[in-house]
């Protein structure tokens, strides 16, 4: 087990690193000259020079690259060029926002999907299984922007019940906070949950024609005990593996969800740095983006390893 | 069964070219059956139909501007209303199925060319070569999808065929794993072993065997990839990287929709439910097309 983490580990930070070679290197390859818009088009060659070399772009790449990996490496993700803010910092500002969107959406769509995933495998054929299949359907299908363009049109702008966008800290205001993301936690939510109640419901019906399922029944025991204490707990494991590759998912779509609500987090970070082509920012923001999804799957290896420990014991045997 | 056939050299034309072709009957056999596989196909065929035809059926030209009717709401000129420059929504909303429609088949025939070869390069010849494209491919899989191709599509400029490009190859990795994973599947069955006895080279191989085997689930994947490609490039689209104004396509018309949802709420109404059934219509036949080639019970 141990000897699989630290291998997967040293092949993820492989991984990381050509990223950050990519991006770094195609970010300068790129024609066009991102440097001239930053300082004004109409500068004189001289100050665009010595804005050049302040900030060591008119050394070889390689070199660049190395000296930013040094920075990067102790923390320092340097400064948006653009506006000078540290990177770093408007990162960890951002960052617990884009989190919390995040986590209401994942919390939004393990609620709608569990119960219905396990209703619609236990009632498979009836007219439950193709309401859960067709709402599953409906949120696979649904472009996530549209769906806010809706609940804004509906919720806030036609019957006021919610604010249309914006942002309160939940240090300052809880409801207020809890008021404002509950329609982008939605609209994020509902991808997910689609993807997540077809994993359940399809590995719950593979569990429930298994032997050791049968038994249950045949013991006498409850219907609800043997889904709920034997078969779900196995059905439960592919799961587990789907929310983790649904974490990019998640990721991108909070980036358009941000960008539709006007919720200052990560996500709006991404496309503004993108957009504007600032080196540092689209370096940084790349860097945490590719950690954190790398970070994300090893960790659904240990949770799965956790849940299944089958996986484990053969892990074992194998070394 | 097949390295019989390849044993006996004096039939093999007929054997082989029966097979698949009972195959593919079988196939649409058992697409048939399922009516929400049916009426998926059924929605794809009549959008490509809007979109081959739409400058005959569109009632007005879509790019036409029009001040004496701005933001009106959908009457019996304009069935579903005008648009801030007074054009006609309808009429937006046909042309639009050409841009969708070409930029999710086109993005993902990229994602194929590209990934389908190096899927079967890094799955057939395995070692060194199997170990740069895989790096490679999970260096790219380290980005989520949607920011992969916001990236590239800002990097090589906001236009149709480039956020096509971009989309195609942020879709390829997923393919390239895909191709792999069946080659590996493949590559030591007795068949293929037989084959490589008998001296088949390694081109005939992939072409006869390896292939043709990882057909079907290449089709699922790459019918549901269209369904998601086509909700990337209305992202894009939306977030100003797709199509250019004043060309209609149902992303941008969602991205201007979005600053007069008080006033013409209509302007982002349809739009969007095109792109919605759009993509349930390829999401139905993508689940049909997986019933069909793997009938499981469920």
């Amino acid at each position: 087990m141990l000897q699989f983490l630290i291998r997967r580990s040293l092949i993820s930070i492989i991984v990381i690193f050509l990223v950050t070679i990519l991006v770094f290197v195609s970010q300068r390859l790129l024609p066009g000259d991102p440097v001239r818009v930053w300082v004004g088009e109409e500068r004189d060659p001289e100050s665009i020079a010595y804005f050049r070399h302040k900030y060591g772009l008119d050394e070889p790449i390689p070199l660049q690259y190395l000296r930013w990996l040094s920075l990067a490496l102790q923390g320092d993700l340097g400064r948006s060029i653009r506006t000078g803010i540290d990177v770093r910092e408007e990162i960890l500002r951002r960052l617990p926002i884009t989190v919390e969107l995040a986590v209401l959406a994942l919390i939004i769509a393990v609620v709608i999907a569990l119960p219905a995933g396990v209703i619609s495998a236990v009632r498979k054929d009836t007219t439950w299984d193709y309401i859960g299949n067709s709402v599953a359907l409906f949120g696979l299908s649904v472009p996530n922007f549209w769906l806010g363009i809706m609940l804004i049109l509906f919720l806030a702008v036609q019957l006021h019940w919610l604010p249309a966008s914006g942002y309160v800290s939940p240090w300052e205001d809880v409801l207020e906070n809890l008021r404002r993301m509950i329609m982008p936690a939605f609209v994020l939510g509902t991808g997910l949950s689609a993807v997540l109640m077809r994993q359940i419901r399809s590995s719950l019906l593979e569990v429930l024609k298994s032997d050791y399922v049968r038994t249950a029944y045949s013991k006498g025991l409850e219907e609800r005990v043997v889904i709920y204490k034997h078969a779900l707990r196995n059905a439960l494991i592919p799961a587990v593996t789907v929310l983790g590759l649904q974490a990019g998912a998640l990721f991108g779509g909070a980036v358009i969800t941000e960008q539709v609500f006007v919720i200052p987090g990560f996500g709006k970070y991404i496309l503004d740095g993108v957009f504007t082509r600032d080196y540092a920012q689209v370096q940084a923001v790349v860097l945490v983006t590719a950690v954190g999804y790398i970070a994300i799957n090893l960790i659904v290896d240990v949770i799965y390893s956790i849940i299944n420990p089958k996986i484990r014991l053969e892990g074992a045997k194998a070394e | 069964m097949r390295s019989v056939v390849k044993a006996k050299p004096s039939r093999p034309v007929l054997a082989e070219k029966a097979l698949p072709q009972r195959r593919v009957w079988r196939l649409i056999r058992r697409f048939t059956r399922r009516p929400p596989a049916i009426l998926g196909a059924s929605v794809i065929l009549a959008f490509v139909v809007v979109a081959v035809f739409a400058p005959w059926l569109a009632p007005y030209d879509p790019q036409a501007t029009n001040w004496s009717k701005i933001r009106k709401p959908p009457d019996p000129q304009n069935w579903l209303g005008t648009d801030d420059l007074g054009r006609d929504v309808l009429s937006r909303v046909i042309w639009g199925a050409r841009v969708s429609l070409l930029a999710g088949v086109v993005s993902i025939l990229i994602a194929l060319l590209l990934g389908v070869p190096l899927g079967l390069i890094s799955g057939y010849y395995g070692s060194w070569i199997d170990q740069v494209i895989m790096r490679l491919t999970d260096a790219l899989l380290a980005f989520p999808f949607l920011i992969l191709a916001i990236a590239l599509a800002v990097t090589l400029g906001p236009s149709l065929a480039n956020a096509t490009l971009a989309i195609g190859v942020s879709a390829a990795p997923g393919f390239i794993r895909l191709t792999r994973a069946q080659v590996l599947a493949v590559r030591e069955e007795e068949y293929v072993q037989a084959a490589r006895a008998l001296g088949a080279s390694d081109l005939r191989i992939i072409g006869r065997h390896v292939l043709p085997n990882s057909f079907a689930p290449l089709l699922v994947q790459a019918t549901v990839s269209i369904a998601g490609a086509i909700i990337a490039e209305s992202t894009l689209s939306f977030l100003g990287l797709g199509v250019q104004p004043p060309t209609p396509s149902w992303g941008s018309m969602l991205n201007v929709a979005q600053g007069f949802l008080q006033q013409a709420p209509w302007m982002a109404w349809w739009p969007g439910l095109a792109i919605f059934v759009t993509v349930l219509a390829f999401n139905l036949a993508g689940d049909g097309l997986r019933d069909a080639l793997d009938p499981k019970d469920y």
